[in-house]
């Protein structure tokens, strides 16, 4: 079974008061008062109709929003091994400012994490560092290096969630193929990078007419799709389930669609950025713009709002990659890719597509949390008994991306210096309050 | 005009003063002392991170016959080989206090950064694959010399324009000009996405003839058969290579150097009168001259200095 480790902390005992919940799963939506008693949902009433229990603190709600807290099924933690760019705590810190209740950390760190000694570790590390409960993924192929097989049921006994070499395809299909025969014994999500590595060549950005005009090597669209389409073969005949990662082109899209229509089991993801930016972000040649796989064309762009609406993609990762200030500092071709995403993700996706009324907020709170289903982790809900995972937000409050800085130890955010709304006051993950706006805890207090 | 980065920070207008300032140091070179004092006592650093012959010692010539003092920075040798970064490089030459830095990259966008990080002016040399604007206005100054004028001419750019800086400030700079750009090539070498840059883009030689000029690129032999951009150097020259055959006696040659004799061009074709490839090579040093005032004495003078002659061919007083 997947594992989920944070740090302890002292379970939560608070009233909510006259928040508005929002909790689509449940088919709450309407002003509350929202006690919350050793960590789980204890009651729910009319506002005003709930008293705060001794040693409980009372939080005004009014006028904000409470809902489920989100689930992010693809970040990068870089630990072990780069941790001046991230680690344990940062990270899970920046996951709670940003309304998350759980993240799962990709394994390409350095080492690897592959030996199932070194899950075990990282699981202990999180049981003293991690603000929110964090699981991790483990290779698909031992290094990364595409050739043989991890040890994957060993690895999920010590907890993997599941398996991804993300950041590398798995460019073998006999490989995969194994593998995928393998998740019947031991389960867990297979998560694939899809990514045709002679198509991506030596491309550094979406090829399209952007990389001709600035002489950049591209990564064509059908690098990922005809991966996708593959893959979805493979995962067919095996009776397997994949879950297909940062989606970023129309065509995969289309493939993804088309696979899930013969019935393969899979599930695709998409980021913030895929779904609010384009090559043509690229022209400035800011580095904070290079991410694999990378900003795509318009039409890409409006393939993947659209399956996002209808539920073709059913769920939202930020995909956050934080690189330090010193590597991302220096000529486009030469940076490394990724962008950071948990702080930011809700307020840009909220204020891009919610505001303007391309998409529902109940569509977008779902797509932000269903990846609790695939990672076996518990759904957040806002139900008397669940454990409280929740996130409040004050829904008018306008801010500048990166302007108060981050709690993530980098800062390359490609939606920095954004004026955005929607402000995380205040998350509760795993029953203990994991983070509080400053302003807002002082006005608390 | 503060840097030179890219054609595209360009207008029709600047491109002429430019032009009309480099046509008056041009007079210049014909003299017996071919140095001015307009940049004396200005420290301007070339800043090599790749291999150049051409551009690099008609930088320096350019700031010489303007006076200025000159810093030759090339990788190989340098702190950067023992793995400088880009940055820690530039914070160092700053410390010189340097007027201009005249940089050449392997990568895009360097001169742009570059420009954040220094007081100096920037001159980009060739960044990547990305642009050329030196080279693409050195052409422009060979070619109106020529034509007079580059409104309605027809110029192809022949050859491997995915991989060439210099098609792209070409294509741009040509077409500030009012001339209309053909590009034609291997549609390995010739995406039809060249077409954004307002080119028509066509994959044969058969209606060559229709051009007034022909550009051809150099291939980068290293790259070709190794990538299966082409299928062998053979196979691209029996349809691509620019020679005798192909090329009209009242067409104009040109190419950026250093030419590969017998694959983009014939021999007969790089030797024959109607070749501007010498041509372009000095114009070089007068355009890069004009440049180099450009962004160095061209922002600091009064803008009621009549006019550009009088400003390039006076001492500075500042």
């Amino acid at each position: 079974m997947s594992v989920f480790t944070a740090a302890p902390r002292p379970p939560a005992e608070l009233l909510l008061r006259g928040a508005h919940v929002l909790d689509p799963g449940s088919g709450i939506d309407g002003p509350h008062d929202v006690l919350v008693r050793g960590g789980e949902i204890a009651e729910l009433g009319p506002p005003g109709t709930l008293a705060a229990p001794a040693g409980a603190e009372t939080v005004d709600g009014e006028g904000k929003h409470l809902f489920p807290a989100f689930v992010d099924p693809h970040v990068h933690l870089r630990t072990p091994g780069q941790e001046h760019k991230e680690d344990l705590e940062t990270g899970t810190r920046a996951a709670a400012a940003g309304g998350y209740c759980a993240v799962v950390a990709m394994a390409n760190t350095d080492p690897v994490i592959d030996p199932p000694a070194l899950l075990r570790g990282l699981l202990l590390t999180a049981s003293r560092d991690a603000r929110v409960p964090v699981g991790f993924m483990a290779a698909i192929s031992g290094g990364l290096r595409g050739e043989t097989l991890t040890d994957m049921s060993e690895l999920r006994d010590a907890g993997a969630v599941g398996f991804s070499d993300d950041g590398k395809p798995v460019a073998s299909a006999g490989l995969l193929r194994h593998a995928l025969r393998h998740q019947r014994l031991c389960g867990g999500l297979l998560a694939l990078h899809e990514e045709d590595p002679t198509l991506s060549g030596s491309g550094v950005m979406h090829e399209g007419t952007v990389s001709v005009e600035l002489g950049l090597a591209g990564i064509p669209s059908i690098s990922e799709s005809t991966m996708i389409a593959r893959d979805a073969q493979i995962a067919e005949a095996e009776g397997g389930r994949v879950h297909f990662q940062h989606l970023s082109a129309r065509r995969s899209v289309e493939a993804l669609a088309e696979a899930r229509a013969r019935g393969v089991q899979a599930s695709g993801e998409v980021t913030p950025h895929h779904l609010l930016l384009t090559d043509e972000d690229v022209r400035t040649l800011d580095s904070s713009f290079k991410m694999n796989p990378p900003l795509r064309s318009a039409d890409d762009r409006r393939a993947l709002v659209e399956a996002l609406r209808d539920g073709t993609i059913e769920l939202i990762a930020t995909d956050h990659a934080p690189h330090g200030r010193d590597e991302k500092n220096v000529p486009f071709e030469q940076a490394p890719m990724g962008t950071t995403g948990l702080e930011s993700s809700f307020a840009v996706l909220y204020t891009e597509l919610v505001l303007p009324g391309i998409i529902a907020l109940e569509v977008l709170l779902a797509r932000l949390t269903a990846a609790a289903a695939l990672i076996e982790f518990e759904p957040p809900a806002i139900v008397p008994g669940r454990t409280a995972n929740a996130c409040l937000i004050d829904l008018t409050a306008q801010w500048r991306i990166g302007e108060a800085g981050y709690e993530s130890r980098s800062a390359n955010c490609c939606f920095a210096g954004r004026d955005v709304y929607g402000r995380t006051l205040l998350t509760l993950a795993d029953g203990a309050v994991a983070f509080r706006e400053r302003a807002f805890a002082l006005s608390a207090a | 005009m503060r840097h030179l980065l890219s054609i595209e920070d360009l207008d029709r207008e600047a491109i002429e003063r430019i032009l009309a300032l480099a046509a008056n140091f041009g007079t210049v070179a014909d003299r017996p002392i071919k140095k001015l004092p307009s940049l004396r006592g200005r420290l301007v650093i070339n800043l090599f991170y790749e291999a150049s012959t051409r551009t690099r010692s008609s930088f320096e010539l350019a700031a010489k016959r303007l006076s200025a003092d000159v810093l030759n920075l090339v990788a190989s040798g340098s702190s950067v080989e023992k793995g400088e970064s880009l940055r820690d490089t530039v914070a160092t030459l700053s410390a010189y206090g340097p007027d201009a830095i005249v940089i050449r990259s392997p990568y895009a966008g360097a001169p742009g950064l570059l420009a954040g990080w220094t007081h100096a002016a920037v001159v980009n040399a060739g960044d990547g694959k990305h642009q050329h604007p030196t080279q693409a206005l050195l052409d422009c100054y060979t070619l109106k010399n020529r034509l007079g004028s580059l409104d309605g001419a027809n110029i192809w750019i022949v050859g491997d324009l995915l991989h060439s800086r210099v098609a792209r400030s070409c294509i741009q700079a040509f077409k500030l000009l009012g001339a209309d750009v053909t590009v034609a090539g291997p549609p390995t070498l010739v995406p039809d996405a060249f077409a954004a840059l307002g080119a028509t883009v066509r994959h044969s030689l058969a209606d060559m003839r229709e051009a007034d000029v022909v550009y051809a690129l150099r291939m980068q032999l290293e790259r070709m058969e190794q990538d299966s951009h082409v299928p062998s150097l053979r196979e691209y020259t029996a349809h691509f290579q620019v020679n005798s055959r192909r090329l009209g006696p009242r067409q104009l040659l040109m190419h950026p150097g250093p030419v590969n004799r017998g694959i983009e061009l014939s021999g007969e074709v790089i030797d024959s009168p109607q070749s501007l490839i010498t041509e372009q090579v000095a114009a070089g040093v007068v355009v890069r001259m004009a440049v180099l005032y450009e962004v160095l004495a061209g922002a600091a003078t009064p803008a009621d200095v009549p006019d550009a002659q009088s400003r390039a061919l006076e001492p500075q007083t500042a």
